[in-house]
């Protein structure tokens, strides 16, 4: 002990000596470049006009829309992920599969509001499963795939309108049951496409099963839709 | 210098010299689970090729599930399983095996939540949709009636069974630990273990269900007897091991609660689900001037 206090003084000894004199100038050259607050202008999307900003979105939509229709094994999907595609889809689904509120004969289809929660939280747990079984892939993201992978089925679902409105008999019923099959497979498929990546591989079929579950519920319900007529 | 040396030198080196003595023949076990579950297997008189295994999934599970209940890796410990295992688990619980208890031999103290969660949605739902699909064809000859799908059924049907699944483990569990208090038998069952046989357990009635959809009587009343008899004897299988030294009152009682608590469900989610066969036919022959009354009131 006594030695290290030696050995320090003469490291500190000399400190007090030491003082800044004046001769000595301080020099340099502080300067903000211009350039920066221009670039800055140029991302900002403040001074854009309204129609560009939409169109931006609506084409990011597109573009995803078309992902999912020719599923191959793009991280475009997973990359940008937006919630607006889903939504839209959700509320179309939803609005025409709801029933007439003041007949008390067509209690038994589904409300808007049921519809809604559904796909929401079907989504939620199917995304929740994913990730406790180990899968690496955010929450938001896998709502986004499991979202726009609903596409297939509402095409499914405008198709299953036209043919009702030709008739409702066993053609048309044997119709919109293949339409329905094609695209709920479709959006199975599309799904697992997108998701497979990130899954731990000893669990594939877990992870893929809720989600086959999830589109075979929507289909049904598209499948037993019957006109208010 | 050496003096300080002296202070940082262990003092104990004659017990370590009797440590390493005492315990040259003999393994050092710290885990209780191993040699008590070790016990259990040849009390219930299975025999296992994979003892090795068996010692090492017991030892390596003792030190899973050490996170804390509000963190998400402790559920993640809950999922632990792969495609192949539950697989193993749905044939183990429609397949019951005089031998071999569903939880020495499948669960092995890594129960999971994906097998009961996904079965019971999966039998939701094929209710609701057998229910529709055989209500739909039953009345598919009379002219007038217009097919409702009736999304009511849902609803109720996840009511039921999740509260068959999630509540009748709870109470087992309650009373078998209060009794445990009493009576220490080897083999005592957590109850995630409980839950998992029970979630298991139902996936035979998921082809029952579907069965159910051809407007047989017979046909019916077979498939539910047939699912009732294999489940039933899975869960008895299973328990029995844990209440046989009991008094012989009790174990009675509880072999007959739960077979009855399973009837029950089998038998409600017909009842309720499927019994428009038995009332509307009649109904709607009689009365066809009924039917065409209140379709034509749209």
């Amino acid at each position: 002990m006594a030695e290290v206090e030696e050995s320090s003084k003469p490291l500190f000894a000399g400190l007090s000596d030491i003082s800044i004199s004046e001769d000595i100038p301080v020099e340099g050259d502080i300067s903000v470049p211009v350039g920066s607050q221009s670039a800055d202008n140029d991302f900002s999307t403040l001074d854009e006009p309204v129609k560009d900003t939409i169109l931006r979105d609506l084409k990011a939509v597109g573009q995803k829309f078309v992902h999912v229709m020719y599923p191959k094994k793009s991280s475009a999907l997973l990359r940008d992920w937006d919630l607006w595609g889903p939504l839209l889809l959700c509320v179309t689904l939803a609005l025409m599969l709801q029933g007439g509120s003041v007949d008390s004969e067509e209690d038994g289809r589904p409300q808007f509001a049921e519809v809604f929660v559904i796909i929401w939280f079907g989504s939620v747990i199917i995304t929740l499963n994913t990730k406790l079984l180990g899968g690496t892939i955010s929450f938001f993201q896998s709502l986004c795939v499991l979202g726009y992978c609903i596409l297939p089925l509402t095409v499914a679902m405008i198709v299953c309108r036209i043919v009702l409105v030709g008739g409702s008999g066993l053609v048309s019923f044997v119709v919109r049951l293949i339409v329905v099959t094609a695209s709920f497979s479709w959006s199975t498929f599309a799904s697992t496409a997108f998701l497979a990546d990130s899954q731990p591989p000893n669990r594939k079929a877990l992870v893929v099963y809720p989600v086959f579950l999830f589109y075979f519920v929507i289909g049904w319900m598209i499948l037993t839709f019957s006109p208010s007529h | 210098m050496a003096n300080t040396d002296f202070h940082l030198q262990f003092q104990e080196f004659e017990d370590e010299q009797g440590f390493t003595e005492n315990n040259q023949g003999a393994t050092t076990v710290t885990i209780d689970d191993p040699i008590k579950s070790r016990k259990q297997r040849k009390a219930t008189g299975t025999a296992f090729e994979e003892e090795d295994d068996d010692d090492k999934t017991e030892l390596l599970s003792g030190q899973r599930k050490s996170a804390p209940f509000w963190t998400f890796e402790y559920y993640q410990t809950l999922f632990d399983v792969d495609s192949h295992q539950v697989k193993n688990r749905i044939v183990g619980s429609i397949l019951p095996w005089p031998g071999k208890n569903f939880i020495e031999v499948y669960l092995r103290s890594n129960p999971d939540l994906y097998g009961p969660f996904w079965i019971c949605a999966t039998l939701v739902f094929a209710i609701a949709v057998s229910g529709n699909i055989s209500s739909f064809l039953v009345h598919q000859g009379q002219p007038k009636f217009r097919y409702v799908p009736d999304f009511s059924k849902v609803t109720m049907a996840a009511t039921a069974i999740y509260s068959y699944a999630w509540l009748v483990p709870l109470a087992l569990w309650g009373f078998l630990t209060w009794r445990n208090r009493k009576i220490t038998s080897l083999v005592s069952y957590s109850f995630l273990q409980i839950v998992c046989v029970y979630g298991y357990s139902l996936s035979i009635y998921i082809p029952a269900v579907i069965l159910w959809i051809i407007p047989n009587e017979g046909l019916r009343w077979c498939s539910i007897v047939v699912a009732l008899c294999l489940s039933g004897s899975v869960l008895v299988l299973t328990f029995w091991p844990a209440i046989r030294d009991d008094k012989p009152r009790i174990t009675t009682a509880i072999i007959s609660t739960i077979v009855i608590l399973h009837v029950l469900l089998a038998v409600g989610c017909k009842a309720c689900f499927f019994s428009t066969y038995e009332m509307d036919p009649s109904k709607y022959h009689n009365e066809p001037s009924t039917a065409t009354n209140t379709s034509s009131t749209n």
